[in-house]
């Protein structure tokens, strides 16, 4: 019997024949951490004395509250890097970026095994890694042993055709699939995506689908290794790193999932569950107070570029507020270096340093009571965003960027109609070498 | 073992964002001022009048969402004895059993605010007194029964110096 992407990885780390249902015991080749999980698994390593790390790539990001906004906070960061010095474990310090971003830019490569203290790692499944969210105390443990155990999961494959219509993309695939599922339909599941629309979606699209799929309960979200993957991690200077990964032909899956992108129109999740998903018509019209761009769901470079096109030469709405942050210093680097901040900041908008920004509510734009949020981030869970009373909605960049010079939740498709009456067609902007 | 207490009632979807709200983010390695925060966001009476040994009783996938695995810990800390819920979120369960708070997977519509339950953990059954009917629960994968009996992951690789999960 044919094996999926997940069984394939963690048979080859666990040396055993890993099936659906079974358990592993499978190395680790990434383990991390971030500042808000970080410092209780810090202390669990140094209550075992376990402070030699096994993991090849022991990790900690400073990205959740960076820089420090309290005391609190500043002694967590200390500890962290404290921990660094002592046990040699990699510090990614404020600028750097989010986790996850700098996980697929710089540390993972495809067929590893990644576990990181934060639901997101599943976006470097995008890579065809193994990765998965768990707790301080899991990441801990694995950090230090060098291995960790998993029920290996069964999969979801998720089978994707046809062209998105302009205007429209991953963010809107990922959230009408976990609508379609609902937040607990892949409970303990791997959603395995591919199909044609897969085999030519950009690398930075990918991350977007695999980041989320932990919102429909997946234990990971995994993509084939292709020549997208060499492509991008040759962009990135890691050409050796590439390696093909792909699922047996006649892998079993539990289900098996199609979806034609060409009949996809942007979506939005309503307060307070991401699984509240709706076409973009019962949102129109919609008051928004604050549009956040950023998060390391849609705050990579590709993001940026298409929000800008649609901002570019325009004023944000009086009354809404744009927050823009960037994901990594990369990403910041080369958005400052196109021109594309300054499109953000002439619109009324303001440009944070790389970092999960207000995504979880700790600063940089909690909101005030009864208000409303766009925002391109994973979640928008109730208090989410550091006010039980403020209201997340979530859509891609396009949305959120044509939103915030409306005013108003506005369907993206239209700016893309109207530039395609005009006779211009919209095509990304290819940066000059 | 058997657990007694009273059942606090919630709802379906409750994350860990209302179980342990970010805004109390500071407070993270200040896990006993913390738990006076439990479930703040979903019910703000909860830590102030529950009493040590009462029960979490919720619909389905209780806590989805973030990985903090502060979430199963302030609900120990305060002092539930078990979370039952139609359902439990992958990453959650993981981190309850890892740090020793007991799950109880059973049909809870039945059960309502107030209502006077016994858990025995290893019978796998759920008594409710006031309405005077008896539920069965699913019981733990053999891994994580391990783990849980020997206290929570770390007492788990103390005693045994590796993961021994059959």
């Amino acid at each position: 019997m044919g094996k999926t992407l997940a069984e394939k990885m963690l048979s080859e780390k666990s040396g055993q024949d890993a099936c659906a249902g079974g358990i592993v015991i499978a190395r680790v080749d990434v383990a991390a951490f971030q500042d808000g999980t970080g410092p209780l698994g810090v202390r669990q390593l140094q209550k075992m004395h376990l402070e030699k790390l096994r993991a090849p790539k022991a990790i900690l990001f400073i990205d959740h509250a960076a820089p420090s906004p309290r005391k609190e906070l500043s002694n967590d960061h200390m500890l962290l890097r404290e921990f660094s010095r002592k046990s040699g474990a990699i510090l990614s310090d404020i600028g750097e970026g989010v986790i996850h971003q700098r996980l697929v830019e710089s540390y993972v490569k495809p067929g590893d095994v990644v576990i990181g203290a934060d639901s997101h790692t599943c976006t470097s499944g995008a890579l065809g890694a193994f990765a998965t969210g768990m707790g301080s105390t899991d990441v801990a443990i694995g950090m230090a042993m060098g291995r960790t155990w998993f029920k290996v999961p069964e999969t979801f494959r998720v089978e994707v055709k046809g062209d998105f219509t302009p205007g429209v993309g991953s963010k809107d695939l990922i959230l009408y699939l976990i609508g379609l599922l609902g937040a607990d339909g892949a409970t303990y599941k791997a959603l395995e995506f591919g199909g044609p629309a897969i085999e030519k979606m950009s690398m930075e699209s990918r991350f977007v689908l695999a980041n989320m799929a932990v919102e429909a309960g997946a234990k990971t979200g995994l993509i084939a290794s292709d020549r997208i993957t060499k492509e991008y991690l040759r962009s990135r200077g890691r050409t050796k790193d590439w390696r093909a990964l792909a699922p047996d032909k006649d892998a079993e899956y539990e289900r098996v999932i199609e979806i034609d992108a060409r009949k996809l129109v942007p979506q939005v999740a309503f307060p307070h569950t991401v699984d509240n998903t709706r076409n973009i018509s019962k949102a129109l019209g919609i008051k928004v107070d604050q549009v956040f761009l950023g998060t390391c769901t849609n705050g990579r470079i590709e993001d940026l570029k298409i929000a800008a096109q649609i901002i570019r030469g325009k004023q944000r709405a009086p009354g809404t507020r744009l927050v823009v942050v960037p994901a990594s210093r990369d990403v910041f680097l080369s958005a400052m270096k196109s021109g594309l901040l300054d499109v953000f900041v002439r619109a009324g908008g303001i440009v944070l340093g790389p970092g999960c920004g207000p995504c979880v509510g700790v600063h940089q734009g909690i909101l005030g009571d009864g208000e409303v949020c766009l925002s391109t981030a994973n979640r928008n869970f109730r208090g989410r965003m550091g006010n039980p009373e403020g209201l997340v909605y979530l859509a891609s960049p396009a949305t959120a960027a044509y939103s915030a010079i409306k005013g108003e939740i506005s369907d993206p498709r239209d700016v893309y109609a109207k530039k395609r009456r005009r006779g211009r067609v919209m095509k990304p902007r290819r940066k000059k070498k | 073992m058997v657990l007694k207490g009273k059942a606090w009632k919630f709802g379906d979807s409750i994350s860990t964002d209302l179980i342990c709200p970010g805004r109390y983010f500071h407070l993270r390695s200040n896990l006993p001022e913390l738990a006076k925060h439990v479930l703040e966001d979903a019910d703000a009476q909860f830590a102030a009048q529950m009493a040590r040994g009462d029960f979490v009783v919720a619909g389905g996938n209780f806590g989805l969402g973030s990985s903090r695995e502060h979430a199963p810990t302030i609900i120990k800390l305060a002092g539930v004895s078990a979370v039952l819920a139609k359902s439990f979120a992958r990453i959650f369960y993981r981190n309850a059993i890892n740090v020793g708070l007991p799950l109880v997977e059973c049909d809870t519509d039945l059960i309502e605010q107030g209502d006077e339950l016994t858990v025995d953990l290893a019978a796998g059954t759920v008594q409710d007194f006031t309405k005077k009917i008896e539920l069965k629960s699913h019981s733990l994968p053999r891994a994580m029964l391990n783990i849980l009996n020997d206290g929570g992951l770390l007492a788990h690789i103390e005693k045994h110096g590796d993961f021994k999960l059959d």
